[in-house]
């Protein structure tokens, strides 16, 4: 391992500029002659648009134009899309209701655009959406996904009775109702996985920009993937052919897969841009990226697991009903199915698995993918579920969870992935070992001499990540390919240029990437710049979402510096006038085997480019080699997390005294960055376990609809993490990655909640487990508990 | 009907919103600044009286040691005039609220949510953006060499915010240990979580710090 090479912690390439205030992300760039956007919003949840009367508003000073949902339709924009095909248990396809980007005869959230004003400046934009005078006749509204199909909840689209989307299944459901049946324990669990805003704190932003000359467009947009919104926009909304628009994300402010989307702020910027012949610019408000970015979860699942004498777990069946909110986002549908029910075996040998989802609409913002997406849903059925089955059964959790995992690879589940490679124990093992598990009665002892009730909680997760390859993608139902690309430049000097279609709001990939080559090349990792972010600059990609960069991206550039090797190993050739097959490229430098005649890399480059040395008709000049890289499976990062807390019976504070991660991620890149991408997942799911939740009153108000009340995880709501590794190299990829990014916030919940139910005596407590609801349940108990006597 | 946490949007038709907030607050702000000025349209009381908090007023910000004339709407925050007027883009808007902390800045050495700081408030006092935490040569302030060291950002987006206020946090000598420097961190939000590593890089710098 060279010092900047794989495995090796470099410090961040792209840190100078963040540190420096230097970073340049969407909100930061200003276009001449711009105009500013404010969007006039919908305060119902529900609401028949009866008219728009934009006069009072179109007179005030500064504005440009007044633009609603009807002017959209006379420029016959197509609506926002759904990419992702779920069929129904019947066969039928989901119910795909219209979503335009301004509302045109009905608002369906609260936060649903209806209009926009379009100002020389953001203040007079604001005064003037105040005087849009919006004729609403306010409809019934359904917030609860509980209730969405009840007979007398409201009906939110004409397509979608019922508000249901689709009903659909995996498994199978005869075997497993069989296995149900002879089972000799059977644990039974009700779990509501709380609805969560992903809150990156850069919000949503975008300008447009039409060109008139040309009639080239170009979007600024804080997006985790620019050629997929430029396809969607293109080809979907139809606003420009795809040649003609360019999309530049450039540095992003976090995403946690709320940028993933295609909104209906960044087309109406660009569609206005056209309209009043300037550029316009959004940015969100805090109170807007509430209202309008896609919200995570939001499950409402009944979930068993059924058990032999032998503590072998035998079935698992769920039902869960998914909130999809007031439309469909743009990845929604695939969310609660193959990103959930395929991952409900975990690190399990169970052999019966069957699980039903209903997906519905509600008078919410939709909901899409958020870090994790269906995984953590589904590690928090199968990691809740083992938990309660070893408390029922009384035995160890740690021994029930070994005595069913999969020690043979691969391994086929039940509910269609194959895991290829892993060692579960491994990860408990030295899991339990950090987190001192044979110590906890006597620190729980101690705690209670303090009147502290202390808990322990495991989680022994599995994720499918790296979301490829195309073609089976693409039998589930996606409407792209999940391959990546990548373009290797060598420039004459021997400096390279990596352009990727992956894309980095966070997980220096500037740095990663160039780690890669600079071990492949033998240059200094300062020699390599990665470019990424701009649909004119880089070859299509698919982007980063699925903690799929390093597996798939990386992979993508390993490829096209094969083809670079080899192209250079040619050139290398006509210098050392050897025959191609005798050079050995190694450290930098081109050798003839077996013979002390060598060239630097520096001289092939040149010579690469000069041509002087061999003829065109010999080989063509130039080193620029491109790859489309397409796995040839998920990948499956596995492992386990240990919470341990204390808590305060008198309050119901609950305080994390403990964790302990021990991730097999496979081969890592930069332990550095790994560690810092554990630490912000974990994270994340502590804030979805003990301190986030999105509620919407029976009316469809967002109650928490700010950082005063929607609680953010804080420096002081996490302790500091024992992070360690087990390495099981991912077979499916020529770097053997299996991705890092999501695995906290996937394991964090369950390990919480199994830590807190384990110090309480009760599951009965639903996430957040804010103080009151621990106190509450605290109480419960001890009141069930008296009674009993 | 719409609860009070939609009816602070801008957009909402009725209520209290925070430009009217803003607007309420300048006016009785900038009056008595107008008087306090040798400025020849402040000296009458009777102009005073009569200026239209949306006039722009003269004001001179000096930011990193650099002093700037500007014209003003006298509601502008001061986030808004370094981000918009003065180009200086490295405090950020994360919610515009007071409630994240990315917009932290120094004036006079004092951490201060610049978003709800009327721009207005800082003419005659030191500002320091991130912009101006380096040396005029390059070489970074410890906290920041700190943040490299320790990988205490992810994203960047709340960076600036999380560098000026861990620069106070030692300074105001709340760095003693971990716990305290997690509670007077606590009013600058990372959603990247780099928490552990912002503790770590603090306790590295609370040292060099204080030697330097």
């Amino acid at each position: 391992m060279s010092a900047t090479g794989i495995g090796a912690t470099v410090r961040r390439k792209e840190d100078q500029r963040f540190i420096t205030g230097k970073g340049h992300y969407t909100a930061d760039v200003n276009r001449a002659g711009q105009t500013h956007a404010c969007f006039v919003r919908s305060p119902h949840a529900h609401a028949r648009i009866k008219g728009i009367d934009a006069t009072a508003a179109s007179k005030m000073p500064g504005v440009v134009a007044v633009l609603t949902g009807a002017d959209l339709a006379v420029d016959k924009l197509g609506n926002l899309i759904c990419g992702w095909m779920i069929h129904s248990k019947d066969g039928s396809a989901m119910k795909m209701a219209p979503h335009p980007a301004l509302a045109q005869t009905k608002a369906c959230h609260v936060g649903d655009p209806v209009a926009v004003v379009i100002a020389e400046t953001l203040a007079q934009a604001k005064d003037a959406a105040e005087k849009v005078q919006v004729d609403y006749e306010v409809l019934p509204a359904v917030a609860d996904p509980a209730q969405a199909q009840s007979a007398g909840a409201a009906q939110i689209h004409e397509v979608a009775p019922k508000n249901t989307i689709y009903q659909w299944q995996l498994g199978d459901k005869g075997k497993t109702d069989a296995a149900f049946q002879s089972a000799a324990h059977v644990t039974k669990l009700d779990i509501v996985n709380n609805r969560l805003v992903p809150n990156a704190i850069e919000p949503r932003a975008a300008i447009g920009e039409y060109d008139s000359g040309t009639g080239h467009f170009t979007l600024w947009n804080t997006t985790q993937n620019p050629h997929v919104a430029r396809l969607v926009i293109a080809a979907f909304i139809g606003m420009a052919p795809e040649h003609k628009l360019r999309v530049i994300a450039p540095d992003v402010g976090g995403g946690f897969g709320s940028k993933i989307f295609i909104y209906p702020e960044e087309v109406v910027a660009l569609w206005a841009s056209k309209r009043v012949g300037r550029p316009v610019k959004w940015v969100a408000e805090r109170v807007e990226s509430f209202l309008s970015d896609a919200h995570g979860r939001d499950h409402v699942t009944h979930a068993e697991m059924a058990f032999d004498r032998d503590g072998k777990v035998v079935g698992l069946r769920a039902r869960t009903i998914a909130n999809l909110g007031a439309y469909m986002s743009t990845f929604s549908s695939s969310v609660p199915t193959y990103l959930y029910a395929t991952l409900l075996s975990g690190q399990y040998n169970i052999p019966n698995i069957y699980c039903e989802v209903d997906a519905v609409y509600t008078n919410t913002v939709p909901v899409d993918a958020y870090r994790g997406a269906g995984r953590p849903e589904a590690t928090f059925v199968v990691e809740r579920l083992v938990e309660v089955a070893a408390r029922e059964l009384s035995i160890d959790p740690a021994e029930l969870r070994k005595r069913n995992f999969i020690h043979q690879f691969p391994h086929q589940t039940p509910v269609i992935l194959a895991y290829d490679a892993g060692d579960y124990n491994a990860s408990l093992k030295k899991a339990l070992e950090l987190a001192d598990y044979k110590g906890f009665a006597k620190r729980k002892r101690e705690s209670a001499r303090d009147g502290k009730l202390r808990g322990i909680g495991l989680s022994a997760y599995i994720e499918a990540c790296g979301l490829a390859p195309s073609q089976a993608a693409g039998s589930l139902g996606a409407g792209v390919g999940l391959w990546e690309s990548a373009e290797v430049r060598v420039n004459p000097t021997g400096s390279v240029e990596v352009l990727t279609g992956s894309h980095s709001h966070g997980q220096g990939h500037e740095t990663t990437f160039a780690q890669l080559v600079s071990e492949r090349l033998g240059i200094a990792i300062d020699n390599v710049s990665i470019v990424h972010g701009d649909t004119d600059i880089v070859q299509f990609g698919m982007g980063t979402y699925g903690s799929r960069s390093g597996a798939v991206g990386m992979s993508a550039i390993v490829k096209a510096l094969d083809k670079v090797e080899a192209k250079a190993k040619k050139v290398a050739s006509h210098l050392l006038e050897a025959a191609e097959g005798d050079i050995v490229f190694k450290d930098g430098k081109f050798t003839v085997a077996g013979t002390d005649r060598s060239v630097p890399w520096g001289d092939v480059a040149l010579n690469a480019y000069t041509a002087h040395k061999f003829s065109g008709q010999e080989l063509e000049p130039g080193l620029k080699e491109t790859s489309f890289y397409d796995p040839t499976n998920f990948t499956f990062p596995a492992g386990c997390h240990v919470c341990e807390v204390e808590i305060d019976p008198d309050t119901g504070e609950t305080e994390i005294v403990n964790w302990t991660a021990v991730d097999d991620f496979g081969v890592l890149v930069n332990p550095m960055i790994v560690e810092g991408q554990v630490h912000g997942g974990i994270t994340q799911g502590v804030g979805q376990a003990l301190l986030e939740r999105a509620i919407y009153d029976k009316d469809g108000q967002l109650v928490t609809g700010s950082f005063m009340d929607y609680c953010m995880p804080r420096a002081h709501d996490v302790p500091s993490f024992k992070v360690g590794v087990t390495v099981t190299k991912c077979p499916s990829n020529p770097l053997g990655i299996k991705g890092c990014g999501e695995a906290g916030a996937i394991a964090a919940p369950a390990a919480v909640i199994n830590a807190i139910t384990d110090a309480i005596g009760s599951e009965q407590i639903a996430m957040p487990a804010t103080p009151q609801a621990v106190w509450t349940a605290i109480q419960r108990g001890n009141a069930t508990r008296k009674a009993a006597e | 009907m719409p609860n009070a946490t939609f009816h602070s949007v801008a957009t909402s038709v009725a209520g209290w919103s925070r430009r009217m907030f803003l607007t309420a607050s300048a006016t009785s702000l900038a009056v008595p600044l107008f008087a306090r000025t040798s400025r020849a349209e402040a000296m009458d009381p009777q102009t005073a009286r009569a200026k239209d908090p949306r006039d722009p007023a003269n004001l001179a910000l000096t930011v990193n040691g650099r002093k700037h004339q500007l014209a003003l709407d006298a509601r502008t925050t001061l986030l808004d005039a370094l981000r918009e007027r003065l180009g200086l883009t490295g405090a950020k808007k994360g919610c515009d609220h007071g409630q994240c902390g990315a917009c932290t800045v120094l004036i006079d050495g004092r951490r201060v949510l610049s978003c709800l700081t009327l721009a207005l408030v800082a003419e005659g006092r030191a500002v320091t953006t991130i912009e101006g935490l380096a040396k005029p040569d390059g070489t970074l302030h410890p906290m920041q060499q700190a943040f490299i060291d320790q990988d205490a950002f992810q994203c960047g987006y709340c960076t600036p915010g999380q560098i000026l206020s861990a620069v106070s946090c030692v300074e105001e000598g709340h760095a003693a240990n971990d716990a305290e420097i997690r509670e007077y961190m606590s009013g600058n939000l990372c959603r990247c979580a780099a928490y552990p590593n912002i503790v770590a890089a603090i306790k590295q710098t609370k040292h060099s710090m204080r030697e330097g």
